[in-house]
């Protein structure tokens, strides 16, 4: 088990004919997942990585049976092309571009809420699980099938929790970038929900960074629902307020959204909170070993 | 991307958002010229700057002079300007250096009746914009968020419908507006609500927003900011931006593609990722060093970026060492390795270099670095990168 994809996860990509699309899309098939065909209007009947090109997302669904997309389209149009996923019933949308205006988030959002499909990012790596189906742009040889579910708003900082939880032997579940945006699809409460029910996982590592309230959120709903063990880091503790990081959600506004309150939030729910950046592994460990004794 | 206020003061104007006449001067004559075009019997001289807390402010080397005054002649609004214009101006937004004043804006006086509170951002929880109101005008917001809570009111609302009349009066009845004077708060409203939308603007704040003793709604002040990933589509905003008011590293630094941040600290980073450089900034901290900026190359950066991203780090002078932390996904680790040497043979370091590489392409990205012959520190995962660099910078003395 794992949560969201796996070995029958069969894939598109929207965007396959651009560069990063296809540099991909290569990588994906490569790494073992079932990439079954791409999307770009204008582009129907090519053939791009062996795989065919539609013109439309539904078609893509009729003549491949794809559940899954990886979205590269630039900023402008992404918004457009989640919708297009979203009205062919695909079931797992992973938008990677980064740049997209937030406003077109807010329509995008409401409607993913109000349908069964799940909408990882924008702006984020992908979701991997370890062995079976990799759909992102995250190097797959660092990672291990194993019982870590991973989570995180941060694409390289991500890499660096499932070096160090492979390092350790601990593997990983399977493996989600959130996104560094204001508002993405899949909040880290979603999550827990599928890991805390996942056989597969048996930990939860959680990774955040300043900005908004979505850490907080997630621990007042550990404190209640998650039983598993939980470890946590927050990067930003040294950022000054009222700059932008990077990310366009990393910015502490009006002395809200700082690593202290944050970290102070993660302890009070019972979550282990690693203070350094190289330190996630093992806080991932005493997590564990605090829970079974 | 912020902008002036008398920038987002002519968005308003332009949009139908109330405002008062006013007129912009780069010199005190210019000053003096638009106190009598406005023909009132005073007026108020702003300076303009990209900071906040402007009317408590001070300006260097004159600390009776306020960034805002009100006047009541032409040869008044000449002296403020004179004493403004040039002059670097503090406020408890600005850092202790202060920003440079280059322009004023005059403006008309009007007869307050009420000074009220008025901001529209993005509600990230909620996925969605808001409205606040305040009846605590004129004050820091963010005081009245921490102490009193309850005298801010918030609506929110969809983009493309925009804010519903019912919630104008909901606000109004919390703000004790009445009679005629909601008429002309639901049209300010309204109007300001679709005008954050318009622009993609990621804050439109109002403080103090008055109500004239005529009833009328007005915007004393205007702040707005827009989302950088939306500027794309205004091409009209992105005229507003004035480079004079940015770092020009930070400056030098997007127009290469990257992401910069300077801060007070003499460790230069060069990381990809936000949140990887966030990080590598913090265990700088956690070891007892100061780090000097963030940067984030990106993850598909090219050589010319990343050998930018040096000059840039190495032009700062507090800088007293560097730490390059690289955790290549699509980042290839020999595309850094090239770039530093690259960097070596143009610019040269200075200063003390700790390198620490991992992922795609490793080996070869170490091995180029080894095989140069270029002093540089390496180190082996990110607590060993950190204390190498303090130990570096202490040592340099």
């Amino acid at each position: 088990m794992s949560i969201l994809v796996d070995k029958n996860t069969r894939v598109i990509c929207q965007g396959i004919t651009g560069k990063v699309g296809e540099f991909h899309t290569k990588g994906c098939k490569e790494y073992g997942t079932q990439m079954v065909g791409g999307v770009t209007p204008g582009k129907g009947g090519e053939t791009v990585q062996g795989l065919p090109v539609f013109d439309t997302v539904i078609e893509a669904v009729e003549r491949t049976g794809a559940n899954a997309t990886m979205i590269f389209v630039p900023p402008a149009f992404t918004a457009d092309a989640i919708l297009e996923a979203l009205d062919a019933g695909i079931e797992v949308i992973i938008a990677i571009t980064e740049g997209v205006p937030v406003l077109d988030m807010v329509h995008v959002y409401e409607k993913v809420r109000a349908s069964k499909s799940v909408l990882v990012g924008p702006n984020c790596p992908g979701v991997i699980t370890p062995g079976q189906c990799k759909i992102g742009i995250m190097p797959g040889y660092i990672h291990t099938p194993g019982s870590v579910g991973i989570m995180s708003r941060s694409g390289t900082l991500t890499y660096e929790a499932v070096w160090q939880t492979t390092n350790l032997g601990l593997g990983q579940s399977t493996c989600v970038g959130l996104g560094g945006d204001p508002i993405v699809g899949t909040s880290y409460i979603d999550l827990f929900r599928r890991y805390e029910a996942d056989p597969q996982t048996e930990s939860i590592m959680m990774i955040g960074e300043i900005g908004g309230s979505a850490e907080e959120e997630a621990a007042a709903f550990v404190k209640k629902h998650v039983t598993k063990p939980v470890a946590a880091f927050i990067a930003g503790r040294t950022a000054p307020p009222g700059k932008r990081m990077g990310h366009a959600g990393a910015i502490i506004s009006g002395g809200k959204g700082t690593a202290t309150e944050k970290v102070a939030a993660l302890r009070d729910a019972g979550i282990e909170v690693a203070d350094s950046p190289a330190d996630m592994g093992q806080a991932m460990q005493r997590a564990i070993a605090r829970k079974r004794s | 991307m912020k902008i002036h206020e008398f920038q987002a003061k002519r968005i308003f104007r332009d949009n139908g958002v109330a405002v008062l006449e006013n007129r912009v001067a780069s010199t005190p004559q210019e000053a003096a010229d638009a106190f009598h075009q406005l023909g009132g019997s005073f007026a108020v001289v702003k300076a303009q700057i990209h900071a906040g807390g402007r009317g408590k402010g001070t300006i260097v080397g004159n600390p009776a002079q306020r960034g805002v005054q009100l006047v009541r002649s032409a040869d008044e609004a000449a002296a403020v300007a004179q004493a403004l214009l040039g002059n670097k101006l503090v406020t408890i937004q600005t850092g202790p250096a202060g920003q440079t004043v280059n322009r004023v804006l005059v403006e008309a006086g009007c007869d307050i009746g009420r000074e009220l509170y008025l901001g529209a951002v993005l509600d990230r929880a909620a996925a969605m914009p808001v409205l606040m109101v305040s009846s605590e005008g004129g004050v820091e917001i963010e005081k009245v968020a921490e102490e009193s809570p309850e005298k801010i009111f918030k609506e929110h609302f969809h983009p493309q419908i925009g804010l519903h009349s019912f919630q104008v009066r909901k606000l109004c009845q919390k703000l004790g507006i009445k009679g005629d004077s909601v008429r002309s708060a639901e049209r300010f409203m309204k109007t300001l609500c679709s005008v954050f939308t318009k622009y993609d603007a990621s804050l439109v704040e109002i403080n103090p927003l008055v109500v004239t003793k005529a009833g009328q709604l007005v915007a004393l002040d205007a702040k707005m900011t827009f989302d950088d990933n939306a500027l794309f589509r205004h091409k009209d905003v992105q005229e507003f931006r004035d480079l004079a008011e940015e770092e020009p590293a930070e400056v030098r630094a997007s127009n290469a593609g990257l992401s910069y941040v300077k801060l007070e600290g003499n460790i230069g980073c060069l990381v990809n990722g936000a949140g990887l450089a966030m990080s590598t900034m913090d265990i700088i901290k956690l070891h007892g060093g100061q780090p000097a900026n963030f940067l984030d190359v990106g993850g598909g950066a090219n050589a010319q970026q990343v050998t930018e991203a040096f000059r840039i780090l190495l032009s700062d002078a507090n800088v007293k060492g560097v730490l390059v932390n690289i955790f290549g996904g699509i980042m290839r680790c020999t595309t850094i390795a090239q770039a530093l040497l690259e960097a070596y043979r143009t610019v040269g370091f200075n200063v003390p270099l700790v390198v620490r590489l991992e992922g795609t392409e490793v080996e070869q990205g170490r091995k180029l670095l080894a095989e140069s012959g270029v002093n540089i520190i390496t180190a082996e995962g990110l607590t060993d990168a950190a204390k190498k660099v303090v130990a570096a910078v202490a040592a340099a003395g």
